[in-house]
């Protein structure tokens, strides 16, 4: 069935194609003269203005960029406990709210859903609760003070939740990370020396003199417990037991053993070979 | 030449009234400045558009050198940081920008609030404004993890916490974004593609929606 153009048939087609031909025929956008005053053209007028505006935000937030630089604390260890979490600052509203008793611990419910669930979808459904024709805010109490209230509330949690954190730091003697870390890197570089990392090496530091004919005997008689790299195994590592422990109290333990599963090695091994080992194992000391 | 070019364009593809519908329109008094200074408050809206474009080619940026894993992700963000020329600038842009584009969709949504622009005939335009406003949040929780230091880890270890204690659907939120049972590798991969990938996809497809409607409806009246 081929489509004419007849001016009586509900859908008129482009050509010979599916696409349905626009209603806005001549693309005519809607025009502001219902609008009192001065109008001016988006293009070029009003735009250029714009760019300008554009270009002077650029600036000030280039400079703004680089008289500071984005903050990087210590790399991310799960087992530090004694870091104080801290979101970022447009969520600090929430999370100090969350610690007031009724909306935190049995009330929990109350503080992650309840009260949030209802501010924010009240913002999100304003236009169907506030449906009245008025747009002035003084001439709709309601809506304004509400939001006007919440705004407040938002403010002083933020704040509270902030002048808690510095606190916090004060009483601990705590320099947040991220200062921290560039006051080492600075003093670093002012020394001459490289950027440092932060970063946990996995390798285990090497062993000092590890060519010493009293290694070989470690490494028949204790390896199987203390790793053959003395980081640790079914006995604790070994590395850097010279910054704790001298020659004679090793000597001692290796000479009686412990209580912890540390076995005696009297009689197994010289007395020589334990003061070879004793005195080797001393020098391994760590920085 | 460009005028030929041009032509030849529209001929075929009838472009004329595509650009019009975009640029060729008018601007009322009472949201410009130049006549109003009050009317600078109508700017907010392109100034959040305009952060937003500085977001999303900053991070187009970074992501040439962040690697998101566990082990490289932390000395990624340094090395881009400290050795990449301009790479101070181009993270601290996308890191202060997070904030500032909140703050300037914060100032917008007040400005459509206080001028009941939300009403009738503009519900839908709001109730858009608003999943922007989530998705923006989004953006900032995911992006927050990335670098991998401890203030990123805690952070999102409590964001999570917070989450999980959600009746019902709180495990299931917090493995779904843990991808697993605490904050690890399998959340930072997470985090990432969500923040560059499904978030932006969504914030794009939201703004388009938004400003056409503002184009439909055209900007609201003085009041
Ligand atoms: C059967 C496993 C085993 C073997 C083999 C073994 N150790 Fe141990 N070692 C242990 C355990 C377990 C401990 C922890 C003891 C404790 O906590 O009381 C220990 C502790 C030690 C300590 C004290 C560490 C500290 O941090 O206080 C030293 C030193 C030591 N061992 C040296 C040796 C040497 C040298 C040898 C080889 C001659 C050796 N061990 C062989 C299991 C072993
Ligand atoms: C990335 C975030 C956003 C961008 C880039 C954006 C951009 C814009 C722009 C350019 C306008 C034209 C008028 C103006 O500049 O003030 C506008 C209008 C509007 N915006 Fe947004 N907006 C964003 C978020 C929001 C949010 C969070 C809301 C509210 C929930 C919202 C609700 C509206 C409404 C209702 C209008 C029509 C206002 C009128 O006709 O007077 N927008 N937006």
């Amino acid at each position: 069935m081929a489509h004419g153009h007849k001016s009586d048939e509900k859908v008129v087609y482009v050509g010979d194609s599916r696409v349905k031909k626009s209603g806005r025929i001549d693309g005519t956008p809607p025009d502001y003269t219902a609008f009192p005053g001065k109008s001016e053209a988006f293009i070029p007028n009003f735009l250029l203005k714009e760019w300008m505006v554009g270009c002077v935000v650029l600036v000030g937030f280039l400079v703004w960029v680089m008289a500071e630089a984005a903050p990087l604390g210590y790399p991310a260890d799960p087992t530090n406990a004694s870091f104080i979490p801290m979101p970022d600052w447009y969520f600090l509203f929430l999370y100090q709210f969350l610690k007031y008793p009724y909306v935190s611990q049995d009330y929990v419910l109350l503080g992650t859903i309840g009260v949030p669930a209802i501010m924010f979808g009240a913002l999100l459904l304003a236009p169907f609760l506030d449906t009245g024709k008025e747009r002035r805010f003084y001439r709709r109490p309601i809506a304004s003070s509400l939001m006007l209230l919440s705004l407040a509330a938002v403010t002083y949690l933020t704040v509270v939740s902030w002048s808690h954190y510095q606190d916090q730091l004060e009483e601990k003697g705590i320099v947040p990370e991220h200062h921290e870390r560039a006051e080492k890197v600075r003093e670093a570089l002012e020394r001459g020396e490289e950027r440092p990392s932060f970063l946990k090496t996995d390798a285990t530091p090497a062993l000092i003199e590890a060519d010493d004919p009293a290694f070989s005997i470690v490494e028949a008689q204790c390896i199987s417990c203390h790793a053959a790299d003395l980081g640790g195994g079914a006995g604790p590592s070994l590395i850097g037991i010279g910054n704790r422990l001298s020659s004679e109290e090793i000597a001692e333990i290796i000479t009686h053993g412990t209580e912890g599963g540390m076995p005696a090695f009297e009689g197994m091994i010289s007395d020589e070979e334990i003061t070879q080992i004793s005195e080797w194992l001393a020098k391994q000391t760590q920085s | 030449m460009f005028k030929s070019i041009y032509n030849w364009i529209d001929e075929r593809l009838d472009i004329t009234p595509l650009w019009r519908d975009v640029a060729d329109h008018e601007v009322p008094e009472h949201v410009n400045p130049a006549h109003h200074f009050s009317a600078f408050v109508y700017c907010f809206g392109g100034l959040t558009f305009f952060i937003t474009v500085i977001q999303i080619l900053s991070g187009m940026f970074l992501t040439m050198y962040y690697v998101p894993d566990v082990i490289h992700a932390y000395a990624s963000v340094d090395y881009l940081q400290h050795q990449i020329p301009f790479g101070k600038i181009v993270r601290g842009m996308h890191h202060f920008g997070a904030s500032l584009v909140i703050v300037m969709m914060f100032l917008h949504t007040l400005r459509v609030f206080f001028t009941g622009s939300y009403k009738a005939p503009r519900e839908m335009n709001w109730v858009v404004g608003m999943l922007i406003f989530f998705i923006m949040l989004g953006l900032g929780f995911t992006g927050y993890l990335l670098p991998w230091d401890n203030k990123a880890y805690f952070a999102t270890k409590v964001g999570v916490e917070i989450a999980a204690s959600v009746p019902y659907i709180g495990d299931y939120i917090a493995s779904f974004l843990y991808g697993g049972d605490i904050v690890g590798a399998q959340t930072l991969t997470r985090f990432f593609a969500i923040h560059v990938f499904f978030l932006p996809g969504a914030l794009i497809a939201m703004l388009a929606a938004h400003f056409i409607m503002i184009r439909r409806q055209g900007i609201s009246g003085p009041l």
